[in-house]
């Protein structure tokens, strides 16, 4: 299968390449100690690397075409998923999935944006677009968890809801706003993660939780950095700039009091080790969950409330 | 023209001044000719075709509130540019330029007043200032107007105009959406009605939140409602619009809005709704 490698990867892919050659090379030699030493180096580098990635560079980690989604999760940190479709109203929408799941000793419900890897699935998920029936369903997914009493997962990757003349017609806003507003008010826990990419009110739509968690290279913001260049410099050459100006990975987010937690991704992005960061998102969940266990239906909502209450900075002379 | 070639400069520079200086003034919809008087007369309307010219919050005080009534709130609150946003201007300098400009204290304006002898609690955006964005001030006003309906047990009024979330506040504009959603469910449980009035245009953060939140949902005719600019569709889906497109007409055809109302029958349905709804 064809590697999929970003720019600043290079140099440690180079080394890997030239390690697989000497290995070649020598035949019957012992080279062993020659290659401990680039192993070494590599590892130098790529922690080099990824400790001083910019913001830019973690938005291409958090868009990797090999990063685990959604249903990766449903399928490897949680157990007995049971995916379940639909939004009762007009139909099916496969650019939000969601379902029954186990996960230590909780049964949860999972919603979570779904993107495609390859064009047909990728046309089939609408690239993790929603339209107003993917909210719907969401909607009818988490009145469920409410009522059977279950916490709720929200797993958020999408570049955003979908702009279309459908999705308009059928009311993307009234949508996304009336979310917010179930969201606010169920008597369930609900934590969220950002898993991969965060943009506008097509992900805020299943984003309001007790808790707002986000793995380390995942990013969140009002709007994706293109389109911020394309709106404030008219021009689509400035996302590079736009990324570092709205400030939008886990730390920032952290900084701003939008997120409480950054979950650690392997060095390299969770695509490199997914089993690492599969078996990670379980453990941080089961303690997150523990934590919101002992708060009544009352002190869940009261919670969630005032954390977004809170958010937002403003100066007020007397 | 695409929407990223446009000639005016800036978003915020992009004030509409529907407004008449002179004597008389255009429409820009049917082209009749509008004197000064008459235009006032009809709460700044078109006589012959009903366009609604864009107006700002001033004058739906003017409009909707018992002369003499009205008190503004928490004017005194400021964005305080949280990130250091620099794009091609630092955003504080466009905020001491949308001060001055407009002397206004932001994109939403909030207080209290008596429609018709009865008290409400509301809020009223303005385009002017920074395309009418959602920033953190505009969150925290929206929030505190719904608070003192709670407080005080009276309905809360929205007028909303927007092109969406404030950009230059990123992450926490966006959350601006979930914190002005949930303060309407303390609201809903406190059996307190919130009436939503949809102005041309509304969009974005703004009408994916509380603009598309109310008990009822009233629109001015004609305006522009959506999530999406119709910028951004036409680029996605390589389209011309449909006319009628996200106007209020279309939007009360598939069943988003309760009703459309003329600005000169605002004050009067206003009363006559809550009236019923809250007595």
């Amino acid at each position: 299968m064809a590697q999929h490698i970003l720019d600043f990867e290079k140099p440690v892919i180079d080394l890997e390449k030239k390690i697989e050659e000497m290995r070649t090379l020598a035949g019957t030699l012992d080279i062993s100690d020659q290659i401990s030493d680039l192993e070494g180096k590599i590892e130098e580098l790529r922690l080099d690397i990824y400790s001083n990635l910019t913001r830019w560079q973690r938005i291409q980690i958090a868009r990797h075409p090999d990063r685990p989604y959604t249903l990766d999760y449903c399928l490897n940190t949680f157990s007995n998923f049971t995916e379940l479709h639909g939004d009762r109203m007009f139909r099916d929408d496969a650019a939000i999935v969601g379902g029954l799941a186990s996960l230590g000793r909780y049964n949860v419900v999972v919603i979570g944006h779904q993107k495609g890897r390859d064009t047909k699935s990728n046309v089939y998920r609408n690239f993790g677009m929603p339209n107003p029936e993917g909210y719907r369903k969401a909607k009818r997914l988490m009145q469920l968890a409410e009522k059977f009493r279950k916490p709720i997962i929200c797993l958020l990757d999408t570049q955003g809801a979908y702009p279309g003349i459908e999705a308009e017609d059928r009311g993307q806003a009234n949508a996304i706003a009336e979310n917010l507003l179930l969201m606010s008010s169920l008597k369930t826990p609900i934590v969220v993660v950002v898993i991969g990419e965060g943009a506008s009110g097509g992900a805020l739509g299943i984003g309001v939780g007790n808790r707002v968690l986000m793995l380390e290279n995942a990013w969140y913001s009002v709007i994706a950095p293109e389109s911020c260049s394309s709106i404030l410099w008219r021009s689509w050459d400035f996302k590079e700039q736009a990324a570092e100006a709205l400030r939008l990975t886990a730390s920032d987010l952290v900084e701003q009091g939008v997120a409480d937690r950054i979950i650690p991704e392997p060095i390299g992005g969770a695509h490199r080790l997914p089993n690492e960061i599969f078996a990670t998102l379980g453990k941080v969940l089961i303690e997150e969950l523990d934590a919101l266990a002992p708060l009544s239906d009352d002190a869940l909502v009261a919670q969630r409330r005032s954390k977004f209450a809170k958010l937002g900075v403003w100066t007020q002379d007397v | 023209m695409a929407w990223f070639l446009r000639s005016k400069k800036n978003i915020e520079d992009n004030i509409q001044r529907e407004i008449p200086d002179n004597l008389f003034t255009k429409c820009p919809s049917c082209n009749e000719i509008i004197y000064k008087r008459q235009f006032e007369e009809q709460f700044s309307t078109c006589h012959k075709c009903d366009h609604h010219f864009r107006i700002g919050s001033a004058d739906y005080i003017e409009l909707l509130f018992d002369a003499g009534t009205f008190v503004e709130t928490d004017a005194n609150v400021r964005s305080a540019d949280p990130l250091n946003f620099i794009d091609t201007k630092p955003y504080s300098e466009r905020l001491a330029d949308a001060y001055k400009r407009t002397s206004m204290s932001d994109a939403l304006t909030i207080g209290y007043g008596d429609v018709l002898g009865r008290q409400i609690s509301f809020g009223c955006m303005n385009f002017g200032f920074v395309g009418g964005s959602m920033g953190s001030v505009v969150g925290e006003k929206f929030y505190r107007a719904a608070k003192r309906a709670i407080t005080e047990r009276t309905s809360l009024v929205v007028i909303s105009t927007s092109g969406g979330a404030r950009m230059q506040e990123a992450a926490l504009s966006l959350m601006q959406m979930a914190k002005t959603a949930a303060v309407l469910g303390e609201l809903a449980e406190a059996r307190l009605p919130y009436i939503s009035i949809l102005t041309d245009p509304t969009t974005g953060g703004v009408s994916a939140s509380f603009a598309m939140l109310g008990d009822i949902n009233i629109a001015e005719p004609k305006a522009l409602i959506g999530f999406a600019g119709p910028r951004v569709i036409e680029q996605t889906i390589r389209k011309k619009l449909p006319e009628g497109f996200q106007r209020s007409e279309a939007l009360l055809k598939n069943g988003m809005i309760d009703m459309i109302v003329h600005r000169r029958n605002l004050r009067d349905t206003l009363s006559a709704i809550l009236d019923r709804l809250h007595n």
